[in-house]
């Protein structure tokens, strides 16, 4: 045991002394969060769009306004002719533009029947859906308030209610996806690279010669990065709390558990990783490759796995970070117990099972 | 008068697939012996060597290394050798003391035996004041001097030299050879790999392998008086042209 102690000491050592890497890996996740919390959001803010009011009457002016004044729209220009909608689209100067008929409140009144036009630039797709939809609500809702006194037959109402999420932050997806990615990198990419980086420099072959049970020499350089990631996740969850405003709604200690667990099984990842690497690029890259990438595409964190064709939701399947991601959006963000996801747990048990299985078994005692 | 001896090999083979590295090789190492282990790149010495430490299993033959048996014991084995590799083995970003604290720690060194040992070593190496240095900023031949004497911080009974001099100027070399001459004076047996012939003139003994086989086994004087070579050079040259096997 003493001997382990010193080892991790030693390990300890080597990450103290190399500064620019301890600071990228405690800024990192800081840094991660920051990026995707303010400047890498999907969320639609402030999209400037054109009025083209062909009425001019109260109605029109009321809705105008009311769109003019949600936080989601930016007004930037009226316009006068669909010459000129299609001028300012191609300038590139508005997302949608509105476009009110001739006699709309006389059309409402008279006929009950009025018309409004949304024209998007549906060269992104998804904000064009987006803003539609915000315009379509906020014409509604002064639909309704126009109706209030007259009770019409037949009206189907929708209510909607967002859970676990009522303003729609991106915040509560992204949060759980760092913390993947993040510990994914520290704890896999740092680990192999540790390990590889004896068997380059030779003081593998003499540890290896010291009587030293080599697995405890695996296990005691993983202690070290065990902790930085500990360290990681507290402050992306003080981060999530008190500065993108993203609360914790399940128990604490059920969510650091289940990230220890993850922890553990990038560990194991990382060492069975070393095992196969003979260089710190090879290590570096096989890292990069088989968790960097998998992590982003198919822990369901930036594209919905539902949306994937078959062959790339199997796949998904096998990459740990994606149980991960469903585990911490369920206990944090939801605030569900441990009985919602055991399945998840028991999947990711059983993958640091199987690769520290397989680390032990390919792991050389004898160098060859 | 028949002295203890610490290492014994007979019919030691190994075999990777079909390629044979070492070939039923068959000897007695002494205590307080420096034993020679030459050889061309690829004879087989490494093999050789890693089997002696438990790195390696070997594939037939017997084997036994301060009485301890190769296949059966290799945790006792490797609580009393030491083992200096080829490539560098001290870690360049930690200082000198903490370099010596960690090797004499995993060997299950008290804490008090340690700090007696740091001084001593220090002392020894003439490093008093750069205590807290980086190994990196030390020059090569220090390096070597201080990894040496880092392999045998826990005094084994043998300690094992994998071409410890490699790239080191001929001063340093000397100096490097006093310092394995004081260690055998205390008892404790080297057994080293070398290329430099004037080398392995200051061994007692040493043995030459060719193709994974030892091909001759005896002390200098008496190796270049049967070769009739005037120096370890000429004796080398005669037997490694035999090699069919190429360098690696």
């Amino acid at each position: 045991m003493k001997q382990f102690l010193i080892f991790v000491k030693k390990e300890w050592l080597h990450i103290w002394r190399d500064r620019r890497t301890l600071f990228i890996l405690i800024w990192m996740p800081i840094v991660q969060i920051i990026l995707y919390g303010f400047a890498l959001t999907n969320e639609v803010k402030n999209s400037n769009i054109a009025i083209f009011d062909q009425s001019r009457d109260e109605a029109t002016l009321q809705i105008s306004d009311e769109i003019a004044a949600s936080h989601y729209f930016n007004l930037v220009k009226n316009v006068y002719s669909y010459k000129d909608i299609g001028a300012t689209f191609r300038k590139g100067k508005i997302r949608m533009a509105i476009v009110f008929p001739k006699n709309f409140r006389y059309d409402l009144l008279h006929s009950n029947r009025a018309q409004i036009q949304l024209i998007a630039d549906a060269s992104d797709p998804n904000t064009a859906n987006t803003l539609t939809n915000y315009a379509s609500s906020i014409i509604n809702d002064y639909q309704q308030a126009v109706n209030q006194n007259a009770d019409l037959p037949y009206t189907i109402n929708t209510q909607v209610r967002m859970l676990y999420n009522p303003e729609l932050k991106g915040a509560y997806g992204f949060v759980p996806g760092v913390m993947a990615l993040v510990l994914m990198l520290v704890c896999t990419m740092m680990t192999s690279i540790a390990i590889v980086k004896e068997k380059e420099m030779g003081t593998m072959e003499v540890i290896l010669v010291s009587p030293l049970k080599p697995f405890r020499i695996i296990i005691a350089k993983a202690v070290p990065y065990l902790f930085v990631s500990l360290l990681n996740i507290v402050s992306i969850l003080l981060l999530s709390v008190y500065v993108l405003g993203v609360p914790i709604v399940g128990s604490i200690w059920l969510l650091m558990a289940e990230s220890t667990l993850f922890t553990l099984t990038s560990l194991s990842l990382g060492i069975l990783i070393s095992n196969s690497a003979q260089t710190q690029q090879t290590a570096m890259f096989i890292s990069m490759m088989s968790l960097f990438l998998p992590t982003l595409l198919f822990s369901g964190f930036l594209f919905p796995i539902e949306n994937m064709p078959w062959p790339l939701q199997v796949i998904s399947n096998v990459v740990p970070s994606k149980w991960y991601y469903i585990i911490v959006k369920n206990i944090m963000i939801k605030g569900l117990g441990f009985e919602s996801v055991w399945q998840e747990t028991t999947i990711l048990v059983g993958m640091t099972a199987a690769l520290l299985g397989m680390s032990i078994y390919k792991f050389k005692i004898r160098l060859a | 008068m028949q002295k203890e001896k610490v290492i014994t090999a007979k019919d030691l083979t190994k075999r990777f697939g079909d390629f044979t590295a070492v070939d039923k090789i068959t000897f007695d190492v002494e205590k307080g012996e420096i034993f020679g282990f030459l050889g061309a790149n690829g004879a087989g010495k490494t093999t050789a060597m890693r089997m002696l430490c438990g790195l390696l299993l070997p594939t037939s033959g017997l084997a036994t290394v301060a009485g301890f048996d190769v296949f059966k014991q290799t945790e006792q084995i490797k609580k009393n050798i030491g083992y200096m590799s080829q490539k560098f083995s001290l870690y360049e970003d930690l200082t000198i003391t903490e370099n010596i604290r960690f090797y004499a720690g995993i060997y299950g060194l008290t804490d008090e035996r340690i700090k007696e040992k740091t001084g001593l070593l220090i002392k020894q190496l003439h490093l008093q004041g750069q205590e807290k240095t980086l190994v990196r900023a030390l020059p090569l031949g220090w390096k070597q001097k201080l990894a040496f004497s880092i392999a045998i911080v826990h005094d084994p009974a043998i300690v094992f030299l994998d071409e410890p001099t490699g790239g080191v100027d001929p001063i340093t070399r000397r100096e490097f050879w006093g310092l394995i001459y004081e260690a055998s004076a205390k008892g404790i047996t080297i057994f080293v790999t070398t290329h430099y012939m004037d080398e392995a003139e200051y061994c007692n003994r040493v043995s030459v392998m060719v193709d994974g086989r030892i091909d001759a086994l005896d002390t200098p004087a008496n190796l270049m008086k049967d070769y009739s070579a005037a120096s370890m050079d000429g004796v080398f040259l005669q037997l490694a042209r035999k090699a069919v096997r190429t360098g690696d």
